[in-house]
């Protein structure tokens, strides 16, 4: 059974004359122990899925047009407020990006890990902050006797997020999602965050939603991808396979406009123009503007289609063979 | 490189005060730059990397005259003599370095405005503008509109035009696409790529992405803490980095390619604090091949044979080269 399952969802944030179709279609599937990586551009909606799935976007701001959401089991969409923290910090957790708004600037990390640790388990504070203790150690902190005692501001920004990994995992969640996690971190940084949030869910068998605009810490990090475009995703499959023969021309230029895969100065393959207007998307594909391979039935919305025998791959364009355009 | 000498910079040094006590003394220093030495030659890009806090970004404000050095010397010598370099700067975020009120030829002509006021025309300055916005393909009916009318890619077009429009020898480049998603960061690199194809122009390009860097430059300066820890060809640098510090940056950088083992440990790293600068060398705590010698300040050390040089005494002559 998949521990996320999303099915064909739209949401739209409703505007002054008008809405923001922020996602468009989007299908998604997390399964148990799964390391999934969703890559896409700013605006391109990865963001919005993985609020929804926690519901931590603002009751009110949103409409949600048609799709499901089922998480664990649980139909989050219809799921009240009392479910959903039932579900929130014990069963799936989450981690932002920038891990300093994510903690309380003006109480002791050590007092936040305790509050949290009692929250979903409760116990005496002083077992509670001996168990934050081997928290910390199961993340490779030095002392964590002394980041207890210090304050949010006197970490660094690699620090932080290891204190909010090991709170995410403290309750050895069964899904774990990361939105892009070391956006704010050095380089160097990163990897270590990011080699010790996979250490961490292979041992207590957590599913990760990785989110991040990074292919290449993707093709590192993920057993499966998924690539979205202004609101729906238009490809996935193994990340391997993905990433050596992507089929959907966004992928493909994708891939194409990094700067590592040319000769030094030479002209890089850059995707015209730029993300369509949210208020105002074509009827058809999303990317047909903007695609070297546009074709008049890229007028109809293309549905996503297996490309390998396997069915693990799967891509939603008009060009693909057996999608059934007559190209 | 081949082309002159534009700009020489001579053990810069900038420390900024936190904290004041009663008296208005300040009680700690951060070293931003600490002895940086560097030199930019016509016609080259040079290309600056390093992680946040390296002092990359206090490099480029201390060149542009945002802020002023401690210690050390700018020398702005242009080939030939007369008026010292002329530089121009484009900044990281074209959101918040453009300004909101003005429309976009103003936007443009503003150097212009600022260097030549009451000798220049409106009408003189608009068609500067157009000429500008026009090598980095702003339509020229788009010249009326402002800022917030525009994507992210287009701001930072505009602000390349701003800096082309009066001339400048050597252009600023702090971070131009770090702000910018993957697509449009390829149309950016190829627009400044052809620029300096066409005009000769000279840059030095700061920036935390390594794949931007190398894509870019011909030289390359890897700063750590304020200082420069490997100087040299970027082709040579990033094949056989010398400097244990560079290593581990080129090791780090994620990489497209098959998924990192499983059983891949993650060296402790943690970049020091800059109000107390380590004693030595100031990567030694971080450093695998620290020994004895490692307790004294390091130097820039040029390596035999090659434009290549490496704070690293370890190091400095060694091919690493498998």
């Amino acid at each position: 059974m998949a521990v996320l399952s999303i099915r064909d969802l739209s949401l739209e944030f409703p505007i002054y004359r008008g809405a923001v179709k922020a996602l468009n279609g989007v299908t998604l599937e997390v399964g148990r122990r799964e390391i999934v990586g969703v890559v896409g551009e700013s605006g391109s909606g990865k963001s919005v899925t993985s609020m929804l799935a926690m519901r931590l976007l603002v009751e009110g701001s949103y409409v949600v047009t048609a799709g499901s959401v089922a998480m664990l089991g649980t139909d989050i969409l219809a799921a009240s407020e009392r479910t959903m923290l039932g579900l929130r910090g014990s069963k799936v957790a989450m981690i932002f990006q920038e891990p300093m708004t994510a903690l309380n600037p003006i109480r002791k990390v050590g007092d936040q890990m305790v509050e949290v640790i009692r929250l979903h388990r409760p116990m005496p504070a002083a077992r509670a902050r001996m168990e934050a203790v081997a928290l910390l150690q199961d993340m490779h902190v030095a002392d964590p006797e002394h980041i207890l005692g210090t304050y949010p501001f006197e970490l660094s920004g690699g620090m932080r997020q290891r204190v909010l990994l090991a709170l995410a995992f403290s309750c050895q969640p069964e899904l774990l999602i990361a939105d892009e996690p070391t956006t704010a971190l050095d380089v160097t940084v990163q990897r270590q965050v990011l080699l010790l949030m996979r250490e961490k869910a292979r041992q207590k068998n957590t599913a990760i939603l990785f989110i991040t605009h990074d292919m290449a810490l993707v093709s590192q990090f993920c057993d499966r991808i998924y690539v979205m475009y202004a609101g729906s995703a238009v490809e996935d499959g193994p990340t391997a396979e993905v990433l050596a023969a992507p089929r959907h021309p966004y992928t493909r230029g994708l891939l194409n406009a990094l700067p590592d895969r040319v000769p030094s100065r030479a002209v890089i393959e850059a995707i015209q123009g730029s993300v369509p207007d949210l208020t105002s998307l074509p009827r058809g594909c999303a990317f047909a503007g903007r695609c070297p391979l546009a074709m008049p039935a890229c007028q109809q919305r293309p549905p996503s289609v297996s490309v390998d025998p396997a069915g693990r791959h799967h891509a939603a364009c008009w060009a693909v063979p057996g999608n059934g355009s007559g190209a | 490189m081949s082309g002159p000498s534009l700009l020489t910079l001579q053990d810069l040094q900038v420390r900024f005060p936190v904290g004041m006590d009663w008296l208005g003394r300040p009680k700690q220093q951060v070293h931003a730059l600490n002895g940086v030495d560097l030199e930019v030659f016509q016609g080259e890009t040079l290309g600056v990397v390093g992680e946040s806090g390296c002092g990359k970004t206090t490099l480029a404000q201390v060149l542009i005259g945002l802020v002023k050095p401690t210690a050390g010397r700018i020398l702005r010598q242009r080939p030939g003599g007369g008026a010292p370099t002329r530089m121009q700067i484009v900044f990281q975020d074209p959101q918040s370095s453009l300004n909101p009120r003005l429309p976009v030829w103003r936007i443009i002509s503003e150097p212009l405005y600022v260097q030549c006021r009451g000798r220049m025309t409106r009408q003189a300055m608009r068609q500067a503008a157009a000429g500008a916005a026009a090598q980095v393909e702003i339509p020229p009916e788009h010249l009326d509109r402002y800022p917030h009318e525009f994507s992210g890619g287009q701001r930072q077009r505009i602000a390349i035009a701003r800096a082309l429009v009066s001339g400048p020898d050597l252009i600023l480049l702090d971070e131009p696409t770090s702000a910018l998603d993957i697509s449009v960061q390829a149309q950016i690199l190829n627009l400044l790529n052809e620029l300096q194809r066409q005009r000769g122009l000279t840059y030095l390009l700061i920036s935390h992405n390594v794949a931007v860097v190398r894509h870019m430059s011909d030289r390359v300066a890897v700063m750590y803490l304020g200082q420069i820890v490997e100087l040299g060809g970027t082709a040579e640098v990033m094949r056989a980095p010398r400097h244990p510090y560079t290593r581990l940056l080129l090791e780090s950088v994620p990489q497209l390619g098959p998924a990192v083992g499983e059983d891949a440990v993650s060296s402790s790293t943690e970049l020091p604090g800059n109000r107390q600068l380590p004693s030595g060398c100031f990567f030694r705590d971080r450093c695998p091949d620290a020994r004895a010698g490692c307790e004294r300040p390091q130097g820039l050390l040029p390596a035999a044979g090659g434009e290549r040089s490496v704070r690293c005494h370890v190091h400095v002559q060694e091919d690493p080269c498998p």
